[in-house]
């Protein structure tokens, strides 16, 4: 019998930083020493703290080893594994509490969070079906065939109040309801797996960690509309989710709770893979339609919606991940139950990415109306290397920076959206005093730039426009009739864009707009970058009272642009200068300044 | 898989399997002093033997687990039996054979084995 687990993480996070490696000597040295048959070793999802990664964790203890190598794990397998002791050196330093180890659900980390679409990640081993089904899995899909009809599984989605987590917020019931409401014959329940915004990885992260939560939603999805056939899309670019939701599917079709007549009740559904290759509009969903069908990725014209006239022309229902990975708890727990988790108007938890300027790096899920504060200053550790919080951006190239002013606002749809930003996917990507907040808008707007499919003019021109006017505001030529018709075309591509990817991109220039105006304004008037980043306004300068004349940032000039005597006050040279920056990291007495 | 008790008897069955990734939620902890006196004086066999109980009496309420030196080298091997409430008891030179009979008066029934503890046994 199986005494101890060993969980290693296997999500991209803690992958990329060699958590396979992790996984193969685990289960060498557990051979050597001859605990096979004791110990297993199970490579599960993500975590959530991948700031510290790669992560592993040993039960029943609980201990909870960040930043392992693979050089640790002897250690953990002859101290921990086979005599019991722990390797304090390697646990995360808020679980140890005076020589044992307390739980991870008290760390700040993890205190507040709530875990309803991630409840299996790093929990369970994501390849081996049994262990979801341990974990009530499927249990949802059968209560909905021999309990529920499909107009009492529509009822109990649409009272939970669950709202679609890609962004939009339309109630997943109401979605339901129309496809249900049209008359039966063919119909299909897709699943928006292309998850494209910079920084998020929320979905990844459920269809590496748990994908058959995926699939059974998508199963009792199918029941509730009368579908017999589900399309989940997926990027490419995920080879780890794809690679783990192929398992799944075909682990669900061996033991037959996907497929012809499952569970003896007559209903039958089955589920295939398509591939995106990673064009971030096909994450619109007619767009997305139009791909599955192997047609190129423009999005259509609504209506007719997709819930009337979808996939190949039939009605379809098109749900996020994240979404979809909530369904089986609202089945098995109640409508009420969800809808006592979050704020009124929008129940249940969100799953964020936090990225950027921020301590824990890595994936939460909290209740909605959960403040930003606590967020980001309690569950991700605040800004790193003392600097000040300057702004948080949410929902990517779609959403919009909120400024400090705004932390204490509860995140739900509404409100975001009120403050000029969107819930979005789930991205957030913190930013600090050394962010220049004209740089962040310019960043995002060429990601739309180059993402934007040209089917729409104010989309494939305008926007490019726009473009043109930050880079020649960034470059010190702007003026302040350019900021005017900055925002202008702002307006007008909102309103005229064919789809979500167009009307939203003007968002992040016109929240920094809205909050951090006088940035733009000192690139214009001032012809200066206060965050110090935007290149053509910096003018690098030797303070010569600091200056030791060590030689050394001549020395290390790529240009040769900074000349002086030893023991001399140096100067640079602006012609010359290419403002890299290397003299800066180098000086030792701080003598050169960003100007 | 056709019918719904064969789904759920597969969920009831694996759900012992996971039972020791559960934190905290359990009723009592047996540890088995693992270190070097330990595992020379034959504490693995002892181990094995505890978790073998565990899974013949379907037990997912209880951990198994090891430690370190409990500092009593001369009566090792020594297991320790936290009950809920934090209460513990200390049994000394355990054997494999023993093992049944502690799990089956202490930990399902309640009452420790007294002749098995370090009480009994002081010298």
């Amino acid at each position: 019998m199986v005494r101890s687990h060993v969980l290693v993480c296997g999500g991209t996070g803690c992958h990329s930083s060699g958590s396979d490696k992790i996984f193969e000597h685990f289960e060498e040295e557990i051979k050597k020493s001859g605990l096979e048959g004791e110990v297993k070793v199970i490579k599960t999802g993500c975590f959530g703290l991948c700031a510290l990664g790669p992560v592993v964790v040993v039960y029943p203890e609980g201990a909870f080893y960040s930043k392992v190598t693979p050089d640790d794990v002897k250690e953990i397998v002859s101290e921990h594994l086979l005599k019991g002791r722990l390797v304090s050196r390697l646990l995360y330093t808020e679980t140890v509490k005076e020589d044992t180890v307390t739980s991870l659900d008290d760390t700040d980390f993890y205190r507040k969070q709530m875990r309803v679409a991630l409840r299996n990640c790093g929990v369970i081993d994501p390849e081996n079906i049994k262990e979801y089904i341990a974990y009530d899995g499927y249990m949802a899909l059968a209560k909905c065939l021999t309990e529920m009809t499909p107009e009492q599984v529509v009822k109990t989605i649409l009272d939970s109040g669950l709202r679609g987590r890609g962004g939009g917020g339309f109630p997943t019931g109401r979605k339901w309801g129309f496809a249900a409401a049209q008359p039966a014959g063919e119909k299909y329940v897709c699943c928006n797996a292309d998850e494209g915004d910079p920084g998020a990885f929320m979905d990844r992260s459920v269809l590496e960690g748990d994908p058959h939560s995926v699939l059974e939603a998508m199963a009792i999805a199918g029941y509730a509309i009368g579908a017999s056939h589900g399309y989940i899309y997926v990027r490419a670019e995920y080879p780890i989710a794809v690679k783990r939701l192929s398992i799944a599917l075909q682990q669900a079709r061996e033991i037959g709770i996907l497929g012809e007549n499952i569970l003896g009740t007559g209903f039958s559904f089955d589920v295939d893979i398509r591939l995106g290759a990673g064009a971030f509009v096909c994450g619109e969903e007619t767009a997305l339609l139009n791909s599955i069908e192997g047609k190129r990725g423009d999005p259509r014209p609504r209506p007719p919606f997709p819930a009337v006239k979808g996939l190949f022309g039939k009605p379809s229902i098109i749900n996020n991940v994240e979404t979809l990975a909530n369904v089986p708890q609202i089945i098995l727990k109640g409508a009420e139950w969800f809808s006592s988790i979050g704020t009124e108007k929008s129940p249940g938890t969100k799953v964020f990415a936090l990225g950027g300027k921020i301590k824990h790096t890595g994936l939460v899920e909290v209740p909605m109306g959960t403040t930003l504060r606590e967020i980001i200053e309690e569950i991700g550790g605040g800004i790193p290397n003392g600097k000040k919080f300057k702004a948080v951006q949410t929902g990517g190239p779609s959403g919009g920076c909120i400024p400090a002013e705004h932390l204490d606002i509860p995140v739900d749809y509404e409100n975001l959206t009120a403050i000029g930003s969107i819930m979005g996917s789930g991205g957030m990507i913190v930013m600090d005093e050394d962010n220049c907040m004209v740089d962040i808008a310019k960043f995002f707007l060429k990601f739309t730039v180059d993402e934007s499919c040209g089917k729409c003019t104010p989309c494939r021109i305008g926007i490019r426009r726009m473009l043109e006017i930050l880079e020649k505001i960034t470059s010190g030529n702007g003026t302040m009739e350019d900021i005017d018709t900055l925002e202008e075309l702002c307006y007008f591509i909102k309103e005229n864009a064919l789809c979500g990817l167009g009307q939203t991109a003007p968002n992040p220039v016109l929240s920094t707009l809205r909050y951090f105006r006088n940035e733009y304004e000192a690139h214009v008037i001032d012809k200066k970058c206060p965050a110090g980043i935007c290149k053509d306004l910096l003018t690098y300068v030797i303070n010569p009272d600091k200056c030791k004349g060590c030689t050394l940032c001549a020395k290390n000039c790529p240009v040769g642009a900074i000349s002086g005597e030893l023991k001399g006050a140096h100067t640079i040279d602006t012609d010359k200068c290419i403002k890299c920056g290397v003299c800066v990291a180098g000086c030792k007495f701080k003598a050169i300044e960003k100007r | 898989m056709k019918t719904l008790a064969e789904l759920q008897a597969l969920r009831d069955d694996m759900k012992a399997q996971v039972g020791v990734r559960r934190e905290g939620q359990y009723r009592m902890r047996v540890v088995v002093g693992m270190a070097t006196c330990g595992i020379a004086a034959g504490a693995r066999p002892v181990l094995a033997a505890c978790t073998e109980e565990l899974e013949k009496r379907k037990l997912t309420d209880v951990i198994v687990a090891q430690t370190g030196c409990i500092g009593i080298c001369q009566y090792e091997p020594v297991v320790e039996v936290f009950d809920a409430d934090g209460s513990k008891t200390t049994y000394v030179h355990v054997t494999p054979d023993k093992v049944p009979k502690i799990f089956a008066q202490h930990i399902v029934n309640g009452s420790p084995v007294v002749e098995y503890t370090i009480g009994a046994n002081a010298k």
